[in-house]
């Protein structure tokens, strides 16, 4: 023996005590420390980064899709200068209007200092990002609860849609007084997800069918619904041919905040309402833990008393109440007025690659939705200002999600150094 | 051990076979270098003869058909050669443990290999299989085989090896010769010195508080593991369970703590009915539960150490309510426990999957102790556990004893079950064959375990 044993009065056995953190010489000053995790994967330096190349090769595409650049590349070899300096004007331009779109419009905040153009028009941009990202803060909080618990909600979108038509069969059906119809409405939007998200919820508790496949199955459903509906008498507006219900009473629209040019409804508030809560629930609530527990591990989740079915339904329909909202407030809010079979979009399927981008992540969940928001946004201003198709924005935000969920891709391009928070959440995983 | 079996790669440093260096990207380059592996999991075909299973991954091919006589002919030829005799046409799955480990020797032998790895090899074996296997080792050994041989029972150890290295968090912290003794070994083992004796003073039995009788429940495929079984543990008693691994000792527990439907007979506590009645309420009872598994059901790896310390009493006072959870209060009892237990970490706020095995399962005995028990249901609770923290679950299981508790003691480790339990019950095939003192002697019990019942056998 080359080590006899120490006293065993006085050890505490030193390796095991220390933290596991101090392995590699942790930096010792606050700004070291920031460099130190920029450079490395952490979720945050990813998301950028899995940003900055969705961006670059949505440039690409753009330069081979524009046919006015097709001739300079033709002398490329002779004088490359042309067809770069072109291409670089030509998606400097389109992204430069992408951003005007969503953010900020420079023009628009000289013209309202000059006093040629009005006040509004500086608040256009930001206002039509938070339009468009209200509903996918609702589907995208809906798929990452369902995430959260172990479940993989492909039913968002059908989910969404039902919530859409009770909310718009109770706008315009109902006869209420303003204030109490909004209220009635947004329940009955709520009551429309919910009962979309119980079914697979109960069907998988009861005979274990998998959720993926019934809530595909729901999504048919409620879409195919929501287009017979449109032709019945009574729901169909008599005044018009195509098929689109009445219009929703001002007295069930959700108000708008900054006056009437500008479409930034009651329902953004709502959302951030909602994530708060969610993040609440989480973290706080024991319905919260029971439905971390079941997701991560349903197993000992059981070994420790709790029931894994009851959690599963539980969490299927607030998923599905919380999509049915976002649902609601396109119908209720500013992007509709009435029932049309394409008026909810994609929001739901959007909503899971917020999900996913927001990495189950309530506060993470609005962040995304506000990054697909100013997308969609800016993405109009693009297609209208410098003829890049509308479809180039959804191809930037499926680029984007697709290297967030494969974060060893954007480590190895940027040669980052590996870090644990890179990878997605399990239980984002783990739905399968 | 995965590093030089091709399973996984080295960070740095180098492996050398004889005196050349080799790089091993894979389990086909160590069998090359000649070196095999028989894992603690087998790695078996079940629905495969033996001489398939063994063919597997180096066919004999013979005009692009397998050669099955080969095949067959080898097996035979090595199993003659070593000393170990399996039966080449014999479905793997119809075989007990023990020889499905033999299969798994074979495998290694017939690709000649010069050094065998045998990670945990007696962890499912009884001590009459375990001897074989010993026995095994040495006319292995004595052919010239160099044989790798990892285990946590210090017994075995001494019984077999010629050298003994000691690792402990990763690195090699002593070697040590076979004559050593076991407590010498503990202390380089844990860094400290361990009694390994258990301190049971007698205690008088109190009341019966767990009856259970002509129990019946079926395992996950629907056949019967449990047909009739009958047991009354009393309070300030522990009634050890015996008996190998898969013989029901899991789905009794499991039917015991409402995880399992039971399909005939009764289970009560204080003679209530505990049929039909869902976990959560058994547990709140007064019922205690290490489960078998500890990673799969006993913790939430994701969970911080404090949220698993409330796994099942989150929603009660102090911790919660029906809505909310008091994450102060979770909190400050996690530092308690912590401290209460010697859980080794930095924070309740740090990940479960940052303990090592032995922290992990104090964490789970810390939270089931955590409030007044009638009944305290432990199975295997110290497998893969380090020797000081078997030190310290035992100490807390005799502590639960000694002030009343009833104590169900389920393990396969038939010195643990010895060294704690009051009486010892053995299961096998389901049933219990037989209740003896805890100083029966080891042969005597292990004789029993694999089911041969002797004249002194009956209670």
């Amino acid at each position: 023996m080359n080590d006899s044993p120490p006293n065993p009065a006085t050890t505490t056995e030193a390796p095991t005590t220390a933290p596991p953190a101090d392995k590699e010489g942790e930096p010792r000053s606050l700004g070291r420390l920031f460099l130190h995790n920029l450079w490395t994967a952490n979720t945050v330096t990813v998301t950028f980064l899995a940003v900055v190349l969705a961006m670059v090769i949505g440039g690409i595409l753009i330069v081979v899709a524009s046919e006015d650049l097709h001739p300079l590349y033709g002398y490329f070899f002779s004088r490359p200068t042309d067809a770069l300096t072109a291409s670089w004007d030509k998606v400097s331009e389109a992204y430069l209007n992408l951003f005007r779109g969503s953010i900020l419009d420079v023009a628009a905040i000289e013209g309202w200092i000059n006093g040629t153009g009005r006040w509004h028009l500086a608040f256009f941009p930001i206002a039509e990002t938070l339009n468009y990202a209200t509903p996918l803060v609702f589907t995208g909080l809906c798929v990452a609860l369902a995430f959260r618990g172990g479940l993989f909600n492909i039913g968002a979108q059908g989910q969404a849609v039902m919530g859409m038509v009770l909310a718009g069969l109770a706008g315009f059906a109902l006869p209420l007084p303003p204030g109490l119809h909004l209220l009635v409405a947004l329940l009955a939007g709520a009551v429309g997800g919910l009962v979309w998200g119980f079914i697979p919820g109960f069907l998988k508790a009861r005979t274990g069918a998998h959720e993926v496949i019934t809530t595909i199955m729901l999504n048919y459903v409620a879409a195919l619904f929501l287009n017979w509906l449109l032709l019945q008498n009574g729901v169909k507006d008599p005044a018009r041919l195509d098929p689109i219900s009445k219009v929703v009473h001002s007295s069930a629209q959700l108000p708008r905040l900054l006056g009437s040019d500008l479409r930034v409804t009651l329902g953004i508030v709502l959302a951030v309402l909602a994530a708060w809560g969610a993040a609440w629930m989480l973290k706080r609530s024991t319905f919260g833990f029971e439905l971390r527990a079941v997701g991560a591990n349903p197993d000992a989740a059981r070994t420790a008393g709790m029931s894994v079915g009851r959690t599963t339904v539980v969490v299927m329909a607030l998923a599905g109440a919380l999509a049915g909202l976002g649902g609601s407030t396109i119908v209720l809010g500013a992007q509709a007025n009435a029932l049309t079979g394409p008026a909810a979009g994609t929001i739901g399927f959007d909503g899971i690659m917020v999900a996913l981008l927001g990495r189950a992540k309530p506060w993470g969940v609005v962040g995304a939705a506000l990054l697909f928001g100013a997308l969609r946004a800016g993405g109009n201003r693009m297609q209208s200002y410098s003829g890049i198709p509308l479809e180039l924005v959804t191809v930037l935000q499926a680029l984007i999600v697709l290297f967030v969920a494969a974060p060893a891709l954007v480590k190895a391009i940027f040669r980052l150094r590996a870090a644990r928070a890179a990878r997605l959440e399990t239980s984002v995983t783990k739905g399968w | 051990m995965n590093v030089l079996y091709g399973m996984l790669q080295p960070d740095e440093g180098e492996i050398l076979v004889g005196d050349t260096p080799i790089k091993i990207k894979g389990p086909s380059d160590a069998i090359a270098a000649g070196i095999g592996m028989v894992h603690q999991h087998f790695m078996l075909v079940p629905v495969f003869t033996v001489a398939e299973n063994i063919m597997l991954g180096a066919e004999r091919v013979k005009g692009g058909f397998l050669d099955r006589r080969e095949a067959r002919r080898e097996v035979i030829d090595v199993s003659q050669r070593y000393g170990l005799s399996v039966d080449p046409d014999a479905m793997v799955e119809d075989l007990p443990v023990g020889i499905q480990q033999r299969v798994e020797i074979v495998k290694a032998l017939i690709r000649e290999v010069d050094l065998l790895i045998l990670d945990e090899p007696t962890a499912v074996l009884t001590p009459q299989e375990t001897e074989d296997l010993l026995r095994v080792m040495r006319s292995l050994r004595d052919s010239g085989k160099s044989l790798v041989f990892i285990t946590h029972k210090l017994k075995e150890v001494k019984a077999i090896a010629d050298r003994i290295t000691v690792i402990r968090r990763g690195r090699t912290v002593g070697t040590a010769s076979p004559d050593t003794s076991e407590e010498e070994l503990a202390a380089l083992m844990v860094g400290r010195s361990v009694i390994l004796a258990v301190d049971k003073q007698p205690r008088e039995r109190g009341a019966p508080v767990l009856d259970v009788s002509g129990l019946a429940v079926d395992d996950d495929r629907g056949h019967r593991v449990v047909d009739g079984v009958d047991l009354t543990v009393h309070g300030g008693e522990v009634l050890g369970i015996a008996g190998v691994q898969g013989n029901g000792q899991t789905e009794l527990v499991e039917a015991i703590m409402g995880l399992r439907p039971t399909l005939a007979g009764t289970v009560t506590l204080d003679g209530r009915d505990l049929r039909g009645r869902s976990t959560k309420d058994i547990l709140a009872t007064g019922v205690g539960y290490v489960p078998e598994d500890r990673s799969a059901d006993g913790l939430v790896k994701e969970f911080t150490i404090g949220e698993n310390l409330v796994l099942d009493l989150y929603d009660r006072p102090p911790f919660g309510s029906r809505w909310a959870m008091d994450l102060d209060a979770i909190s400050k009892s996690a530092k308690e426990r912590i401290a209460q237990f010697d859980v080794r970490t930095s924070s309740e706020h740090a990940p479960s999957s940052s303990l090592s095995g032995g922290n992990q399962q104090k964490v789970i005995v810390a939270r089931e102790m955590s409030r007044p028990l009638k009944l305290f249901v432990a199975s295997q609770p110290t497998r893969g556990v380090d020797v000081g923290s078997i030190e310290f679950i035992h100490g807390r299981i005799m502590h639960e004893r000694d002030i009343g508790t009833a104590v169900l003691l389920v393990s396969s480790e038939l010195d643990e079950v010895m060294a704690l339990a009051d009486r010892i019950a053995v299961m096998y095939r389901g049933r219990i064959i037989a209740v003896v003192p805890p100083d029966t002697p080891r042969e005597d019990i292990g004789l029993l375990m694999a089911g041969v019942v002797g004249a002194e056998g009956r209670p």
